[in-house]
């Protein structure tokens, strides 16, 4: 009989060694004589156990992790291709709890499926949210999308359903998709996770968002850092059109739809959806004014969705399931689920999809098990560079767009970076602004000049040199950035650096006072 | 100054991407991709095909850290140095790649085997500190890895 064997294929999963477990599987079976069928799924996100790799039995699949080239004889000795135990054995992926407790909507088929396998997507509920999607007007599908509450997820949580709308009341013969998949944010990986383990669910995403505006061309900005998800959105890409899923009338109906993908070449402001489009258009990263918004006047000119990675591959399971089924998940007007990634000084790190709601110490210690250093966890970072720093004090906010506005933080991407009480936050807040003078697009001044003459106040206040005069010259300065620039980059900037000198104020010497 | 053969390659992607709408960026891919970078003596040939002046060019290419104007060595070393990697520890690696190394940041070896960059999320984050050698993303990487990736990369 043939054993059916897992083995991820993402990204974190192989830079913890999975292609070479997984050439050790292959020559292992062969010296044995085994029949073995391998495949190559996407990571279910449990990062803390990759290397994990699972076997089908009757009862259901199997994991076993984290594996390291040296258990993998001991593996087959135990005869692990029937399920068997091991001290590596993990039971019933399915009931893992880690994984068991959460909400998977968006990520429902991430680590289940082959990813670049079509009819695999298609056995698991795949396409159902087009082919729903075929059978309604544009403004019934906008109208399903604005329902379900969905906010983008790239960080700015701008209602979808509304973006949407404007393109399509915006009279064009031409309009575009874009989908920024530019995830600069550190301590952030679920748009890598969705375009390398189900790019499937993205395509359909950005065919659903083309046919309800009008538009009959689509664009993935993807950042140069991954050249994994390139290679599997191109394949995907090319099966999908093969399939008649993409070009020219789509599943026989009048609609057309051409996607590809762009390489981004590492600027980090290009995240910024003004920034991506200068880029796409072969210019300089730098940002636009608004008005006018890029729904209406966006991709050379035209009316353009740029929707995040994460915002268009949750469509498919809004059009499938209704608008209700997705906005009966979350809490307040953060409806729905959203895919949080632990990071950092964390003992089991991963990405968990939740309904908004949960609290950061339940996050921190239930999923994330405590720091992974044993030490107390100080303070985490959430929402990527741009994001406060919070003290223990504020674990107990729930994870909600309103609440986390309520304390000066974001939510942004559902990144969350955690440090022990060895991290300086004098250094991380002098990082906040020696990352923003590297990747400022240096239109606006406050940015450009703000983020070197920050660095240079944090420098003395470190030193002790007139604190509190060069504490007031900081305070100032931050605020002359966030009112004074025209994008979230020199806007948050002071976001990590004022919440670090407000809640660890020792940090900087001024214990004194 | 590029050889004739270079210049031969560069137009041959500058005539490729003509009618391509945003065509600087795919183009500057493809001749890095090629090349191993972006020559500044490719800058005339790009701005006369594609109506932009040399300082168009010079300002795209500049913008960008992807894009090098000079050859790196044979291997690339680029090291996060973003938040989730620091709270695991990559300033340490960082000074570990240097010392080893004996080069900064941009700067490549003598014998031209290896350039070393900082990067900036990976988005290997769930596994910090994280590299990336070549086109290889390493996770929790530790100062034996690297000295186990220099191993056999065929120095001593």
């Amino acid at each position: 009989m043939t054993y059916k064997i897992y083995i991820p294929r993402d990204s974190s999963a192989i830079s913890l060694g999975a292609n070479d477990v997984f050439n050790e599987i292959l020559k292992e079976s062969k010296e044995r004589n085994l029949d073995v069928s391998i495949i190559r799924n996407g990571s279910r996100g449990i990062f803390w156990l990759e290397p994990m790799i699972e076997v089908e039995t009757p009862k259901g699949r199997v994991a076993y992790g984290p594996i390291s080239l040296l258990d993998v004889a001991g593996l087959f000795d135990q005869e692990f291709y029937l399920g068997k135990k091991h001290s590596l054995f993990l039971g019933l992926t399915e009931e893992i709890s880690w994984l068991k407790n959460q909400e998977r909507l968006t990520y429902a088929r991430v680590g289940v499926t082959d990813p670049v396998d079509i009819d695999d997507y298609e056995k698991h509920d795949g396409f159902r949210g087009l082919k729903k999607s075929i059978s309604l007007s544009q403004e019934e599908i906008v109208k399903e999308v604005t329902e379900s509450g969905l906010r983008g997820r790239g960080g700015a949580a701008f209602p979808t359903g509304i973006k949407w709308k404007t393109v399509m009341d915006t009279p064009s013969t031409k309009k575009y998709i874009v989908c920024n998949a530019d995830e600069g944010d550190s301590g952030t990986f679920s748009d890598r996770m969705i375009m390398e383990n189900d790019p499937f669910v993205l395509i359909e995403g950005m065919i659903i968002a083309a046919m309800a505006v009008g538009a009959d061309q689509g664009y993935i900005y993807l950042r140069s850092e991954y050249p994994n998800a390139q290679l599997i959105l191109n394949e995907a890409i090319e099966i999908a059109n093969q399939k008649g899923y993409l070009g020219s009338n789509i599943l026989g109906s009048k609609f057309s739809f051409t996607l590809e993908v762009s390489r981004a070449a590492g600027a980090y402001i290009c995240g910024e959806e003004t920034s991506l489009l200068e880029s796409l258009e072969g210019k300089r990263g730098l940002v636009r004014y608004k008005p006018p918004l890029p729904a209406i006047e966006g991709l050379y000119g035209k009316p353009t969705v740029v929707n995040n990675v994460i915002s268009l591959a949750t469509i498919p399971i809004i059009m499938d399931k209704g608008a209700k089924y997705y906005a009966d998940f979350g809490m307040g007007r953060s409806k729905g689920t959203l895919p949080i990634q632990l990071a950092g000084n964390l003992k089991q790190t991963g990405l968990i999809e939740k309904a908004f709601g949960i609290t950061l110490r339940e996050l921190l210690y239930d999923f994330g098990g405590g720091s992974a250093s044993g030490r107390p966890i100080k303070a985490v970072q959430v929402g990527g560079p741009l994001g406060a720093f919070l003290p223990e004090s504020q674990f107990d906010t729930p994870l909600d767009y309103e609440k986390f506005t309520e304390i000066k933080a974001v939510v942004g991407h559902g990144g969350i970076v955690a440090f022990d009480d060895t991290a300086d936050m004098s250094k991380l807040a002098r990082y906040s602004f020696e990352f923003c003078a590297l990747e400022s697009c240096g239109k606006c001044t406050p940015c450009r000049i703000g983020s070197t003459r920050g660095m240079e106040v944090i420098d003395k206040i470190r030193q002790g040199v007139d604190q509190d005069k060069n504490v007031d010259t900081l305070r100032d300065l931050s605020e002359t950035m966030v009112h004074g620039s025209l994008c979230a980059m020199g806007g948050m900037t002071p976001f990590p650096v004022m919440s670090a000198l407000n809640f660890f104020p020792k940090d900087f010497g001024l214990d004194k006072k | 100054m590029i050889s004739e053969q270079e210049k031969k390659r560069i137009e041959h992607h500058i005539n490729l991407f003509l009618d391509y709408p945003g065509a600087l960026l795919p183009l500057m891919h493809a001749i890095q991709d090629d090349i191993g970078y972006i020559p500044e003596d490719s800058y005339l040939l790009i701005s006369k095909a594609y109506n932009l002046s040399v300082a168009e060019v010079h300002g795209f290419v500049s913008f960008y850290h992807h894009f090098r104007t000079h050859p790196s060595g044979k291997h690339v070393l680029q090291v996060c140095r973003a938040e989730s990697c620091q709270s695991m520890g990559s300033e340490k690696l960082e000074k570990y790649c240097k010392d080893k190394l004996g080069i900064d940041f941009h700067e490549t070896t003598k014998d031209n085997l290896f350039t070393l960059e900082p990067v900036y999320c990976l988005g290997n984050c769930a596994c910090s500190p994280a590299v990336m050698f070549d086109e290889e993303v390493l996770g929790r990487v530790t100062p034996e890895k690297i000295d186990q990736l220099i191993l056999n990369s065929g120095i001593k």
